[in-house]
């Protein structure tokens, strides 16, 4: 069994942090397919589709006939560690702080026999489980893991390397008046979460919700993503604690284009949606890069809950969906610029939820629990991508198969 | 495929040239290379500008190739080749060149490999070495060949039943050896308790199973026969030669190489067997690749090289010279000359001109070359058998 990991002690602000680096990131633009799998933490591997050879390491022609028709599959993951070694010398600075480390050669069921890293747990030459997962430079890599669940096993240094679990981990959940927050807070403490601090906007209002949110331990802090100056005060206070960063802020209304008559509701959404996912990065984003290698508590990921509507545009509420395309397609510069420190950017996509706005769409609606359940198996996955409830995930089926059909039967053209 | 070779009859090798190792070096593989090629160009009596053939191996010339060092280094000739191969360069530049001479397509061809090692040059080769490496072998831990060659030395212990102590006796023979040569990186002696409390780099691997990386150079001349009598030159010939590259790619982890395709060829070809060689050279990057060698080569049967070795002496003086200037274990790596420091001594111990390596009336070698880990394995393996002329 893995040695749990220890609640770590508090910093020392005279120490000084760890630089942050990051694994080799270079890959071909075919071992791009791993990675692009691993985002969702799918285990795929590209099969020939003229002979049915599996390839490994990723190929541009099948090396039992040729082929150039090498589409990515999803692959039983399982295997036999073949033989082994740990590392004690290297020249790369990121591995060079994390010695010793293990790494073995496995072969797969399904064929080819692959270097991966192994889990603490693995006893030498046992059966294996092997998971496809994002390490800190954002590339995939194999993980082998024992047949079976072991105690502490998340708190494998290897595992806990690629995972952005919040076990002894500091969060931030943006949005206190969001109905899904006190289902995070829950699932988040539940997921060993050390801190939870929880964002009110114009928190001289009323709130309901505030004795439930601090019941679980939560702290409620003034927060307002469309105002830089309560931003920035924020980030003198808190942005050096912040390890996960929710950001569920969400201003909806129904309607497309001229089915309203000005731009102010549309403006509101993205005032809210997008610009306000900009100015939380700018005020937390740089402090949370800086602290990407420090220790146990460590900043670690930053996770936008986003309409699966970004993805292609749901006409009645066409408005709303702008501000989601918007959101993301701003989550994919900011994740560019989290890169060279590791800080992992999750978006979870959700189909329409379970809440006044949606109420007359047809079932089925996502809860605020399974959102939670999905951003907390996100963190652990270390994805950057998940779909939450049947909607989404649908919808993104769709989206990677032909996104114009997509749109035509978003559209109405569909049966 | 069942057409038989030819023979390399009427090739000699001649003017074996190795420039001594440094640990590192502020000069450039140019710099390198062209010591070795005068060096053997001198001891041959050839200027520069009247050599008709050349053939460099080099990792650290860029951004030139061989076309690059015709212009720097004054050469003109009519026959040109570079051998991207790593430790299997030195006896696949011999069979190209050999060829070319028997063809006349060359009246000599210089055969050199030679690199640099700078304070950063083998992390910056290492990470740009492949791009099988680059994609599945580097993010895991970045151990480079010591990692890849840990696995492979920890699948052989477990498969074969070999122990540290099977590596060690490989290790600590040619350690005696490197002390009787003066050109090599490793001068102190080392015992098998010495190689056994080595630390340890990549498990099962530890720090005396590990080449030095260095900088340094090595050459040859293949001429005609004819060639090398009429300039008096003591030469070698070829009796024959075999290469083979990516064979077993379904062995899950490197257990055997190439050499086991070839091997039945090689010695029909030479007219011996592995009994009537007076010394063999490996290419010894790890002593498990050794091993794997004296194996595939014929010596033993497949997973008794322990066995076998255990009762030999590899030294220059003991009944199985092995590797007898030192080898790279204990003589260093230098880049792409690794694939030819077995071969250049060999040349140098069938004509009797080892000097302090000399093994006593040495006059046929096996030599084999094994090179470029491209992701999970060495991708190439050639082998030798060469006779000092006048037998
Ligand atoms: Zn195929």
């Amino acid at each position: 069994m893995t040695d749990p990991i220890q609640p770590p002690p508090k910093k020392n602000p005279l120490n000084r942090s760890w630089v942050s680096t990051i694994p080799p990131a270079a890959r071909s633009r075919a071992a791009l397919g791993l990675t692009a799998a691993a985002a969702e933490g799918r285990f795929m591997l590209q099969v020939c589709a003229d002979c049915g050879a599996t390839q490994y390491p990723p190929r541009d022609a099948c090396h039992k006939c040729l082929s150039i028709d090498l589409p990515w599959q999803d692959i039983i993951p399982t295997g036999e560690l073949l033989a082994e070694t740990t590392i004690r010398a290297t020249t790369d600075i990121y591995f060079r702080d994390r010695l010793p480390w293990r790494a073995g050669t496995v072969r797969l069921d399904a064929g080819p026999p692959m270097i991966c890293h192994i889990h603490g747990d693995v006893k030498p030459y046992a059966r294996v489980r092997l998971i496809n997962r994002l390490d800190r430079s954002g590339q995939g890599v194999i993980l082998a893991l024992p047949e079976k669940d072991t105690p502490n096993m998340a708190d494998d240094p290897h595992l806990r390397a690629i995972s952005s679990d919040p076990s002894h981990r500091r969060v931030l959940i943006v949005d206190g008046r969001n109905p899904n927050t006190p289902d995070f807070a829950k699932a988040l403490k539940d997921a060993g979460a050390a801190m939870i601090l929880i964002g009110l906007s114009e928190d001289w209002l009323p709130f309901q919700g505030r004795k439930a949110l601090e019941d679980v331990g939560a702290q409620i802090i003034p927060l307002d993503v469309t105002d830089t100056k309560s931003l920035q005060r924020l980030a003198g206070e808190f942005g050096g604690k912040i390890d996960i960063l929710i950001n569920n802020a969400r201003y909806i209304r129904p309607g497309g284009v001229i089915d309203r008559t000005d731009t102010n509701l549309a403006a509101r959404e993205l005032e809210v949606n997008a610009l306000g996912l900009m100015r939380l990065a700018q005020a937390l984003g740089p402090a949370m890069c800086s602290r990407t290698a420090d220790g146990t508590n460590s900043a670690v990921a930053w996770v936008n809950i986003l309409s699966a509507w970004a993805l292609a545009n749901e006409p009645s509420f066409g408005s709303f969906a702008a501000s989601q395309a918007a959101a993301l397609s701003l989550s994919q510069s900011l994740r560019a610029e989290f890169r060279a420190s590791g800080l992992r950017l999750m978006n979870v996509f959700v189909g329409p939820t379970d809440d006044e706005w949606h109420q007359p769409l047809p079932p089925p609606k996502v809860t605020p629990a399974a959102i939670a359940r999905d951003v907390v198996r996100g963190l652990h996955g270390g994805f950057e991508d998940v779909f939450c409830g049947d909607v989404a995930k649908d919808l993104n089926e769709r989206f990677r198969r032909n996104p114009k059909v997509l749109e035509r039967e978003m559209t109405g053209g569909g049966v | 495929m069942s057409r038989a070779r030819q023979s390399y009859q009427g090739v000699a090798l001649v003017a074996p040239t190795s420039i001594p190792y440094q640990r590192y070096s502020i000069d450039t593989a140019h710099f390198w290379i062209a010591r070795a090629l005068k060096g053997s160009l001198d001891a041959a009596g050839i200027a520069p500008a009247d050599l008709d053939g050349f053939s460099a191996a080099s990792f650290s010339l860029f951004p030139d190739t061989v076309v690059g060092l015709t212009q720097h280094l004054g050469l003109s000739p009519r026959w040109l080749d570079q051998i991207p191969m790593g430790g299997a360069s030195g006896v696949v530049a011999l069979r190209r060149a050999a060829r070319a001479v028997q063809a006349g397509d060359a009246d000599v061809v210089a055969c050199v490999a030679g690199d640099t090692n700078h304070i950063d040059s083998f992390r910056q080769l290492l990470s740009s070495f492949s791009r099988f490496s680059q994609d599945a072998a580097y993010p895991y831990g970045f151990g480079g060949p010591n990692a890849v060659f840990g696995i492979l030395t920890d699948h052989y212990m477990q498969t074969y039943g070999a122990t540290r102590e099977d590596f060690g006796r490989i290790c600590v023979a040619q350690r005696t050896n490197a002390l009787k040569n003066p050109g090599a990186v490793m001068t102190k002696p080392l015992s098998m308790d010495q190689y056994l409390a080595g630390r340890p780099i990549s498990d099962p691997i530890t720090l005396f199973d590990c080449v030095m990386p260095c900088a340094g150079s090595e050459a040859f001349l293949v001429m005609t026969v004819k060639e090398a009598e009429k300039r008096q030159l003591p030469y070698a010939t070829v009796r024959g030669a075999i290469e083979r590259h990516n064979a077993h790619a379904d062995d899950p982890i490197q257990l055997r190489g190439g050499w086991t395709l070839d091997i039945d060829e090689l010695w029909q070809m030479s007219g011996y067997s592995p009994i009537d060689m007076d010394l063999v050279q490996t290419y010894d990057d790890y002593p498990v690749i050794s091993m794997m060698q004296i194996e595939d080569l014929g010596f033993c049967k497949k997973g008794h090289a322990g066995e076998f070795l255990c009762g030999k002496d590899m030294t220059v003086s003991g009944d199985f010279p092995h590797n007898t200037s030192g080898g790279q274990l204990s003589g260093g790596q230098a880049g792409a000359a690794g694939g030819f420091i077995g071969l250049v001594e060999a040349i140098r111990q069938v004509t009797g001109q080892a000097g302090p390596t000399q093994v006593k009336g040495a006059k046929r070698a096996v030599i084999s070359g094994f090179g470029m880990v491209n992701y999970d394995r060495g991708v190439c393996t050639a082998a030798t058998v060469i006779e000092g002329g006048g037998a």
